[in-house]
């Protein structure tokens, strides 16, 4: 500084310069953060999905993570605590697990392994139960006694999960809950598989259409509607499918005329809406891949004496080949993630079965419907959504990556 | 040498390949014309079931028990504010993001961490945002609980009072789906703003001016077209989501609108009750015609069809501002 103490106008030049750089700095920081909103909001679906189904964060830090022995005397619902148990109890006081609409929903506890409601808490050593205790105590036994802080996974085995061919968590009993993801599976990719016959064909075909076929003109029509086509909120489509393709397109094709029954909730009403809202997105997806591809091929294959078919189907459907595979897998993704018009649909009992006619229920529908009903925040049945929705955040996310990979790995650069 | 072989219309090859590709191109139609008469059959079937049940008095009611007196009332308004703040939200934070990506980051792993990351946000189940904005914003992991779950009121002197956790409130609503709709926003606001020259920029820098003026005063105007595009049918989507919406449990039951604001009339009598808004219930309009084709008694599906036509009026006229905004911005400006 001291070298152009002489010359104002330099000092003066390089003191604004230097206001403006930290101004830019400030700046470009600030925007930073906005871009790392999206990184933070990654981080907090992960942490939400794995607390409650892997493990509890809750729990963390409070004493009440502690299995606790407890003497339990007296029979049905009656359940003393001697020892330990005291302090264990006074916890369960202040434990009324989730927010306010749920509070009279009952405090949960494990007995054994075994969650049971808390309905009532006479003294700081003695409770009574929502129903009776599934092992006898009528001589008074040691038991494990912790507060409901288990997570679903601590509490059914990833074999289970994975294996078994049932999925009954409203039994009241934990030895008659059955926590087997495959039914709910095998029913959601029901749905997605009938969507996916509709979707790809017809979305295919309109992107064809599109961009071999027709003219502007035609194309300023149609793609607008398009746009509004993928607009519509997925309730509407569910009510669509209640009300008009349940009634007037399966009942009288497949039960007036073939003599199948058809339930008032079906599986196929459901996979054909969610086949008709990934109409628009496979169309205008492909649409763009189509007309990337450089009309030098179109012209050459003309010029081989090839048919409109022949450039289409032969030429440039191939070349557009990666980007087309990755529409589909986005809109496979989106049917298998789709929820409103699914759980409108499709009803409420998961079963084991491909009969698109019959009543299922699909991961998204069963997380609806828990979430909806009276189930207390913090109980296994609560916790299972949460399962749930981590393997149907897994299923997307791996669809996604491939689908991205796909793109990446087998793009045709042309010039 | 003869040229006979162009016009040889005998050739039973050429004939055969010639009706593939005419079947072709007619199925192709078919297909496409299908899509858009699928449209046609969904909105003759909504407006049927809708017809004298849409009138003055199914939208200046609230909820109610019998199908000939429910209303949309509160779920006009809860869905016109939990619209408000997710914009308020959104939009600035999405336009921020996109700067960022386009003009500001450095070529290193966390930028290509957090174009990925957008890219897979995209493609999340919207039931999973529910979970995110019932965990983090409704209960907000129950860190601020007090006992038996409660939420703590706390109070800006003389301003206003709040309560943490969120719990059920506009405010979760509006969070949420502005979680849900920030990636849609950011690509389509990084696509504006790609789609600026860089002679543009080039010139201004050449001018003297700093990145942040070049950006704030000649890339973000020409850029503002596309981006409102964007975000308009990003809101649209968030009107109609409903899945977060039930995952966070707003109520079907609600009987009285967010902050008691009954009209325009009322906000600018009391404009006090504004600060009430963020923190009331509600209940929003894909909600309430949730509700109601799962009801039991046969004329809620009326009530729904009423309630459809209402949202996807509201929709489609989003819809139109957009197409008209990038019709007039395709006039307008050309590079």
């Amino acid at each position: 500084m001291t070298k152009s103490a002489g010359n104002p106008v330099s000092v003066s030049f390089r003191r604004q310069s230097n206001a403006r750089e930290w101004k830019e700095k400030l700046i470009g920081f600030v925007l930073l953060c906005c871009a790392l909103v999206s990184i933070a909001t990654t981080v907090s679906i992960v942490i939400v999905l794995l607390n409650d189904s892997v493990f509890n964060f809750n729990a963390i830090g409070k004493d009440t993570d502690r299995p606790l022995e407890g003497l339990v005397t007296g029979t049905a619902g009656q359940l003393k605590l001697k020892g330990r148990g005291t302090k264990f109890l006074h916890d369960l006081g202040q434990l009324t697990q989730g927010d306010d609409e749920r509070a009279d929903g009952p405090a949960l506890i494990h007995i054994d392994g075994v969650e049971y409601g808390v309905q009532t808490r006479e003294s700081d050593t003695e409770l009574t139960l929502d129903r009776p205790l599934e092992n006898d105590v009528s001589g008074g036994t040691v038991m494990r006694v912790d507060l409901a802080q288990r997570a679903f996974f601590q509490q059914v085995s990833l074999k289970e999960f994975l294996t078994d061919r049932e999925w009954t968590p409203q039994m009241p009993h934990r030895s008659q809950q059955k926590f087997g993801i495959l039914p709910l599976l095998t029913n959601t990719l029901l749905v997605t598989g009938i969507a996916a016959l509709i979707g790809v064909p017809i979305g295919l075909a309109a992107a064809i259409y599109l961009s071999e076929y027709a003219g502007p003109q035609e194309r300023n029509i149609i793609k607008p509607i398009l746009e509004v086509l993928a607009g519509i909120p997925t309730v509407v489509y569910g009510y669509f499918a209640l009300m008009f393709i349940t009634p007037w397109v399966l009942r009288p094709f497949f039960q007036d005329l073939l003599g199948f029954k058809v339930s008032f909730f079906n599986a196929a009403s459901g996979g054909i809406v969610v086949g008709i809202m990934t109409i628009p997105m496979v169309a205008s997806l492909s649409e763009d891949v189509l007309r990337a591809v450089p009309r030098s091929l179109r012209e050459a294959a003309y010029a081989l004496g090839a048919t409109k078919f022949d450039v289409s189907m032969k030429v440039i459907v191939p070349a557009a080949l990666s980007g087309i595979l990755a529409s589909f897998l986005l809109a496979i993704a989106r049917a298998i993630g789709e929820t409103m018009a699914v759980s409108l649909a499709c009803g409420r009992t998961p079963n084991l079965t491909i009969n698109p006619l019959d009543q299922i229920g699909t991961m998204t529908g069963y997380i609806v419907q828990v979430s909806q009903g009276d189930t207390p925040v913090g109980s296994l049945v609560y916790k299972s959504i949460f399962a749930i929705a981590l393997t149907l955040f897994l299923i997307t996310l791996t669809m996604n990556i491939i689908s991205q990979w796909i793109l990446k790995r087998y793009r045709e650069a042309y010039q | 040498m003869s040229l006979s072989f162009v016009s040889d219309k005998s050739d039973p090859v050429l004939l055969r390949r010639q009706l593939v590709s005419r079947v072709f191109a007619k199925v192709c139609r078919f297909c496409t014309w299908g899509a858009l008469a699928v449209l046609a059959i969904l909105l003759a079937c909504v407006g049927w079931n809708a017809v004298g049940w849409l009138d003055w008095q199914f939208l200046t009611s609230v909820h109610s028990a019998d199908p000939e007196k429910a209303g949309l009332f509160a779920g006009i308004w809860g869905s016109f504010w939990m619209i408000q703040l997710t914009v308020l939200f959104c939009v600035p934070l999405g336009i921020g993001t996109a700067i960022y990506l386009e003009e500001y980051a450095p070529r290193n792993l966390l930028t290509g961490l957090i174009k990925i990351n957008l890219a897979n946000l995209a493609g999340v189940p919207s039931i999973v945002y529910g979970m995110l904005g019932l965990a983090v914003f409704a209960r907000m992991f129950g860190m601020f609980s007090k006992d038996g779950g409660q939420p703590t009121l706390y109070e800006i002197p003389g301003i206003m009072q709040f309560e943490l956790p969120f719990g059920r409130s506009v405010l979760t609503g509006s969070l949420t789906m502005t979680l849900l709709i920030l990636p849609v926003v950011v690509i389509a606001s990084q696509e504006a703003l790609k789609a600026v020259p860089s002679s543009i920029r080039t010139a201004s820098y050449a001018l003297g001016a700093s990145r942040w003026q070049t950006i704030r005063w000649q890339v973000l105007p020409a850029a503002v077209p596309g981006i409102t595009t964007g975000v308009i049918l990003a809101i649209s989507r968030a009107i109609g989501e409903t899945a977060p919406l039930v995952m966070i449990g707003s109520l079907t039951t609600i009987f009285y609108t967010p902050g008691d604001i009954n009209s325009p009339a009322d906000l600018i009598r009391h404009p006090g009750k504004l600060a009430d808004v963020p923190f009331s219930k509600f209940t929003a309009m894909p909600i309430q015609i949730y509700n109601w084709i799962g009801q039991a008694k046969r004329d809620f599906s009326h009530v729904a069809a009423a309630g459809i036509v209402t949202l996807l009026f509201v929709l489609l006229a989003f819809n139109a501002l957009a197409v008209w905004i990038r019709y007039r911005a395709s006039k307008k400006i050309q590079w």
